[in-house]
């Protein structure tokens, strides 16, 4: 079980097959659930050209931890991977990976949803974007 | 005395709403949360759903606090 806040790029696919290939479930997991959630150019009919990311160092990261401690007593699973940015991104740069190992898909799937979900509704993270002429935060998660 | 210090901190919109990132109290000026809250904002109103959090955990308003706690005050989260 891992969590890491990223203040610079990082690239999710590469993350997933290293801490994979280092983690204790070698040859006892037959599924894999992959999210990765990157920025769009746009948002609510507006063009976005850059994102900015504010956490709450510590409590970010104690709501990240908790709730892969709930997916895994919730779950069969055999481990969970969260990685989130933070700071400033452009267009088609990741924003979060997440990744649940577990013997059969339903687990894998379902864990990973609750990870997501979870994530976007209690760990504090915040978005502003810089428009044309204009910055705003995003007020609400869709 | 530092330790009868409460610590608040303020996030992404809201800080640029009360116009500050950090404040401090005492624990004789604040008693619960929404005490705290309007000590140091000189009573502002607080916007609709502001979500509160006592020592990194998500608290209600009403929710007491003591010397040494450190108090958040942060707008919904919009992370993922």
């Amino acid at each position: 079980m891992l969590i890491e806040i990223k203040d610079a790029p990082f690239e999710p696919y590469q993350r997933l097959l290293e801490y994979q290939a280092e983690a204790g479930f070698s040859g006892k997991y037959g599924a894999t659930a992959v999210f990765v959630g990157s920025m769009r150019e746009f948002n609510q009919g507006d063009d976005v050209s850059v994102m900015t990311l504010e956490h709450y160092p510590g409590m970010t990261e104690k709501y990240l931890q908790k709730i892969s401690e709930e997916a895994a007593d919730k779950w069969d699973i055999l481990d969970s991977l969260i990685i989130h940015r933070v700071g400033e991104m452009l267009p088609n740069d990741p924003i979060v990976l997440v990744a649940v190992w577990s013997a059969h898909r339903a687990e894998a799937f379902d864990a990973s949803r609750y990870l997501m979900e979870e994530l976007k509704s209690r760990a504090p993270f915040w978005k502003k974007e810089s428009l044309k002429d204009d910055v705003r935060w995003v007020e609400k998660n869709t | 005395m530092s330790n009868a210090v409460i610590r608040i901190k303020f996030f992404a919109s809201l800080r640029e709403h009360v116009g500050q990132g950090e404040a401090e109290t005492s624990d004789t000026d604040a008693k619960t949360v929404i005490e705290a809250w309007n000590k140091v904002t000189n009573n502002m109103a607080m916007p609709e759903n502001t979500l509160m959090a006592v020592n990194m955990d998500y608290v209600e308003a009403n929710h007491p606090i003591k010397a040494g706690d450190e108090v958040a005050f942060f707008p919904p989260v919009t992370g993922g």
